[in-house]
């Protein structure tokens, strides 16, 4: 292992971390916030009935996956668990469990 | 849905990535471009590209760390805003302007100093040797991850470094004896 000279002790110091201000943090958290926002509206407003269209499909998961917070992987899963409870009925359950979905994401967004 | 679960996932990742590294992107940023407004501009556009493809960079990491991909990003974005700038017409003093101590003004003025000298040397080195001892110094890469963010061999890069500093260090010792003359 090598030993730190003094003149790199120096450019450690000179080249100390700079912490980034506390508006870029806010700015920046808005920012991806507002992108995984853009997703939950997109699901909020799906047509349940558009899932007729197979086509429509990948949109619908996209929109999941963008809307990737804490408060969506737990949405997302509330969504799969009603699928699972009432696959039997297939394609309706999924439209129903979609509007529900819909109406929980709105509450915690305060919409 | 287990394709968006996954995504859920990833998404959580990446937030960890952000706040594991919100600082290096900063501090790479700042010390690259010499002031506080534009190095945040670079940080903010550094995640969001980060974010829009951070899926493919997971899968093609091979578990490594993902710092050295990032710095990239900051890297590739400071390179297009240096061009940019070249382009405009601008004075030679903006262009001198390229770095100043982010530290407090409690300092003694004898260290200030110093350190002022340290860093308009590196600012005065080779763009190669300045990126190295930036991600080496201010962020504290190692030389496998600085290799990875400047697309170099390990041993190259470690070269880089060594002449880099050995650069810098003659570079202020002519100064220190020009000035006692």
């Amino acid at each position: 292992m090598t030993t730190m000279s003094e003149f790199e002790r120096l450019l450690h110091s000179a080249l100390a971390p700079v912490e980034p201000p506390g508006a870029l943090t806010e700015r920046l958290e808005r920012r991806l916030t507002e992108l995984t926002d853009a997703a939950v509206d997109e699901l909020a407003e799906f047509d349940p009935s558009a899932l007729r269209d197979p086509r429509q499909w990948g949109r619908l998961v996209t929109a999941g996956v963008v809307a990737g917070t804490a408060g969506g992987a737990l949405i997302l899963v509330r969504a799969r668990q009603k699928q699972r409870r009432s696959e039997a009925h297939g394609l309706r359950a999924l439209q129903n469990g979609l509007r529900e979905v819909s109406g929980d994401m709105r509450r915690r967004l305060g919409r | 849905m287990a394709t968006a679960v996954d995504k859920l996932e990833l998404d959580r990742e990446f937030s960890d990535l952000y706040r594991a590294h919100l600082r290096d992107v900063y501090s790479y940023s700042y010390y690259r471009i010499g002031n506080h407004h534009d190095a945040e501009d670079l940080t903010e556009q550094t995640f969001l590209q980060a974010y829009r493809h951070f899926a493919r960079a997971r899968a093609e990491s091979n578990g490594r760390p993902l710092r050295p991909w990032l710095i990239r990003i900051a890297h590739n974005l400071a390179a297009n805003y240096h061009r940019d700038r070249s382009r405009r017409p601008q004075t030679h003093l903006e262009d001198a302007a390229v770095i100043s101590a982010p530290h407090g003004t409690e300092e003694i003025v004898e260290e200030r100093e110093e350190v002022q000298a340290v860093l308009a040397g590196v600012a005065g080195l080779p763009e190669d040797r300045r990126e190295a001892l930036i991600m080496r110094f201010a962020i504290g890469m190692d030389n496998r991850e600085i290799a990875r963010a400047l697309g170099r061999s390990e041993g190259a890069t470690k070269v880089l470094i060594h002449r880099a500093i050995k650069q810098l260090e003659e570079r202020l010792k002519e100064d220190e004896s020009d000035d006692d003359e």
